[in-house]
This record gives C-alpha cells, structure tokens and sequence, in this order.
C-alpha cells in the first residue's frame, strides 16, 4: 500500500473509531440511567424520544449552554489544562484496540485497528498511567479543599490498583507470548474438546486473573465500589467540584470512555477479541467479528452497570487496604502459579 | 531523512522541556516541563527501535515517579519560589561553564572510536535491540545478579521509608503489648 493511501485510510479509521467512541460514551451513559433504574424500580429516562434515546443529545445541548464559570482562585492554567488531559488519555489508548479481523474494501487490505504496534498492551497501560495526571492536576489547580482531598484520593487510588491491573495481565502475556493486541486475540483461536473456546480466560488459573482485572478496573475507573473520590456524600463532588458545563462533561466523558476502554481490553485480553462463530457471504464474514467483539464489550459493560447498582462503596481505608494487601499478591501469586506451569509443561 | 526530522523535533522538545524546568518560577510547572522531557525520551528510544525500552519508560517515569513528584508538590502545597535579588556570580560562572561542558562532552562522544560495551546478546537478537525478548535474555542471563541486588535494594528504601513515616507512638504501643 502506498504512503498516501495508507494515510488516507488510517485517517478515516480514526475518523470512524472516534466518532463511535463519542457516541459509544454518551449511549452508555444512557444505558447505565435506564438499567439503574430499572435496578431501581424505576423508568431511567423516558421522554426524550423513544425510551429516551434522545437523552444524551439533550444532555449534550445542556451543557453546552450552561455557563462556563472560571472561580477566581483557581490555577487556571492547569484548571483549563487537566480536563483536556484526562479527555485526551482516555480517548487515545483505544487507538491500539483490534476491533475484528483484516478486511478488504477495493484495493485496501486493512486491519479494523488503527494501528497494531507490537508493544500494543503497553501502550494501553503507559496512557492509562498518564490518564492520573487530568485527575491529580484538577483537583490541585482548583484551590478548594474538597478537591485538593478528592483528586489525592482519586489518585492515589488509581495508581495502587493499577499495579494490580497491569500484574492480572501478566498471566495472560505469559500464555500469549507476545504484547501486541492482535497477536493476543490470535493466540486465541480453535476449540478445546470442541466446544470450548480457547479463550484465555479458561485456560489456567486465567479465571482469577479475569477477576482481578475486573476488581482493579473498577478501582482505576473509580466505579462503585470504589467511587469514593466522586461520591457526593463524601466529598461534595471530589475533584470535579469547582468544574461547570463543558469541563464537567469531559470529565464524564473521560470516565466512561475509560470504561469502554477497559472494556475493550478485557474483551481482547481474556474473552478471545474478535473471535466467534461466521458465517454467510464475504462482505458479512468480514463484519461478524465486529459484532462479536461489540457483544463482548456491552457484557462487560453492563455488568459494569449491574455492579453499580447493586453494590455499596467501599470506605477510603478499606479500598487501599483491599488493593495492596489482598489483590496485588493474588496477582503475584497468579504470575508465579501461571509462569510455573507454563516452564514446567513446556518441555 | 524522516528519521533525524523526528530526532531533531523531539529533541529540541526535550531540551525545552528541560530548560523549561529551570526556567518555571512555579514547582508544579517545572514537574509537568518534566514529564515532557520523559515523554520526548520515550520518542527518542523508539526512533532508536527500543520499542520495550519506551513503553517502560512512559509507564514507569512519565506515569509514576512523575506523579509521584506532583503529589508531593501538591501536599506539601510549594508556592512560587522567591527570587532574592543578588549576586550573579551563578550566571557568571554557570553559564559558561555549561558551555564549556557541553563542548568538552560532545568532542568526546564524537572522537571516541566504538566504545561500545560487549553484551553477550543473545544471538537472535534484532538488528536494534531493545524490545523485550532481548531485554529479558539479558536481564536474566548475564545481568542476573545486579537485578536480584537491585531489587533488594529497593526494598531496603520501601523499608527504610516505612521506619521513618512510622508515628513513634505506635511502635511504643506494639512494643508494649508484643
């Protein structure tokens, strides 16, 4: 392929990646408002258009007319800065994700992935670690208490459990033998007995792995149980207290965007990618993976959901107890019991 | 040619970044100047084809000890510094001293004949090493023990930083009931 076409085609792959990622946030916030409070014995949204499907677009318009008000005693540089960052990391690291196999469009043979590098995993949990730095930044620039207090927690709580995140991977790299994504979901492939699929998450103690990869996700992305930073009780907003309009919602934007990417990365890393059962014509077979891997990521997602309405938050001091004393050596002991096996059963 | 387009762009940011840090009256300025210089260091050991290399660097420098940097600015709540109005001798004498430096420095890495270090890399090893299979044979073959060592001894600092964060009543206190 030549440079100009490869330009042009990964132009409009970012092009579409993106704006089904934007969409993607604000339909999740909609799914998570209805299934909460279905949850709830209640409707969730139901007057914006059918079954309030329309709701985010009207969310959108909202904040776009609130006012946009700049405290006086705020830092302002890194005021207007930090939700930039935290938007920018949580949207760039879905650049690595494989969204479904090669296709073939005219003359261009393409992955659906923007870009596969081969040290693709690493580069979600580089950005993922700069994704601290919107959440530290906004609530020091801010020069309230609530939010200095929040924005420490909120970090410091996200970069405890990222240890453990970054250590339930392990385990599956061990297995896969490679860091980049693609390589991951191809390790996949084929049965076991059959019927089984081969996805990591069967294979080996990969099922704890899967666990504490789900714990720590929800610590990183500050989800209930462990949204104490941002939960209105506790610290009136956390670090997004003196944030109004726009800059609020990219914060939002930023924290559900994270989610889908965590969801993305669980798909890909324990639930096989892309892989499923295709069939039918060629057009059809190029784009069944993609509807595999979207049913992948809603599961997750929705049982990201599910756990946020049913379950309460964790104190401050139990969070930090529970991420450095309990998952992170269950995610030791998962890499030594994996690497174990691996070095004994490879001969 | 794309290669030392991308050398010079990043290394220039690298050097701003850095003279940005001296420059910034305001600490938590010069820490976020930093972690740019990280980050354009992370480019530049991918330009050289360390792909592993940049990955660690990003995730361990740029997104933990950095913010660790951040916290400790934001907690102990460092103000602008104060610029007291002085002798100039450190302008007089560092300035051209710098210079001096960075000339002495450069002459050397350019007259120097291949003063490369022999690494017993494996030999599979890619034409530019520096992604993680490469690493590892060498981590684990001929640099075995300064790995264990150093490990060690970070965990003597975790230790070290525990005795002293430690409040004194309370070890009074496990003392006295243990």
């Amino acid at each position: 392929m030549s440079i100009t076409l490869f330009i042009i085609v990964s132009v409009i792959k970012i092009a579409i990646v993106l704006f089904v990622l934007l969409t993607a946030v604000a339909y999740t916030v909609w799914l998570e408002r209805k299934v909460v409070g279905r949850m709830q014995n209640r409707w969730g949204p139901t007057r914006v258009g059918p079954f309030g499907l329309l709701q985010p677009a009207a969310d959108g318009v909202k904040f776009l007319f609130k006012e946009d008000l700049t405290p006086p005693h705020v830092y302002k540089p890194l005021y207007i800065a930090a939700p930039m960052l935290a938007v920018i990391f949580a949207i760039t690291s879905i650049s690595v994700i494989p969204f479904g196999n090669w296709i073939t469009v005219g003359p261009v043979h393409t992955p659906l992935q923007i870009t596969d590098v081969n040290i693709g995993l690493l580069v979600v949990l580089g950005i993922t670690s700069l994704g601290v730095y919107g959440v530290a930044l906004s609530g020091w620039s801010s020069n309230s208490k609530y939010s200095l207090l929040g924005g420490l927690r909120a970090s410091a709580q996200m970069i405890s459990y990222e240890i453990a995140l970054g250590l339930s991977l392990v385990g599956v790299l061990i297995l896969a033998g490679t860091f980049s994504l693609r390589g991951i979901v191809d390790a996949q492939a084929g049965y076991v007995w059959h019927f089984i699929p081969n996805w990591f998450i069967f294979r080996g103690f990969q099922i704890v792995a899967f666990f504490i990869y789900l714990t720590a996700a929800y610590a990183e992305t500050n989800r209930i149980p462990f949204d104490l930073p941002e939960a209105e009780t506790e610290l009136v907003a956390g670090y997004h207290t003196e944030y109004s309009a726009m800059k609020f919602a990219m914060f939002f934007m930023a924290e559900y965007a994270n989610m889908i990417t965590v969801a993305c990365l669980a798909s890909v890393m324990f639930l096989g990618g892309w892989r499923g059962p295709i069939g039918g014509p060629q057009w059809l077979r190029e784009l069944e993976p993609l509807l595999w891997f979207v049913l992948r990521v809603f599961v997750f997602l929705f049982v990201y959901i599910w756990v946020r309405g049913t379950l309460p938050r964790f104190r401050y001091d139990q969070l930090m107890a529970f991420g450095w004393k309990f998952l992170l050596p269950v995610a030791i002991a998962n890499v030594v019991i994996t690497a174990l096996v691996v070095a004994l059963t490879s001969h | 040619m794309l290669h030392l387009i991308l050398f010079s762009v990043f290394g220039i940011i690298c050097v701003a970044g850095a003279v940005n840090l001296l420059a910034q009256r305001h600490p938590i300025n010069s820490a976020l100047s930093l972690v740019v210089v990280m980050g354009s260091l992370a480019v530049e050991y991918l330009l050289l084809g360390a792909e592993f290399v940049a990955a660690v660097q990003v995730i361990v420098y740029a997104g933990a000890i950095m913010v660790l940097f951040v916290f400790v600015i934001m907690l102990l709540n460092a103000g602008e510094e104060e610029q007291t109005k002085g002798s100039h001798v450190a302008w007089l004498l560092g300035i051209p001293g710098m210079i001096a430096l960075t000339v002495i420095v450069c002459w050397a890495v350019l007259h120097t004949q291949s003063a490369k270090v022999a690494l017993n890399v494996n030999p599979g090893a890619s034409k530019a090493f520096g992604n993680a299979p490469d690493i590892a044979w060498l981590l684990f073959h001929q640099f075995l023990l300064p790995f264990e060592l150093t490990s060690i001894l970070v965990l003597i600092a975790i230790m070290g930083a525990v005795v002293l964060a430690a409040r004194p009543d309370s070890a009074e206190q496990s003392r006295g009931e243990g």
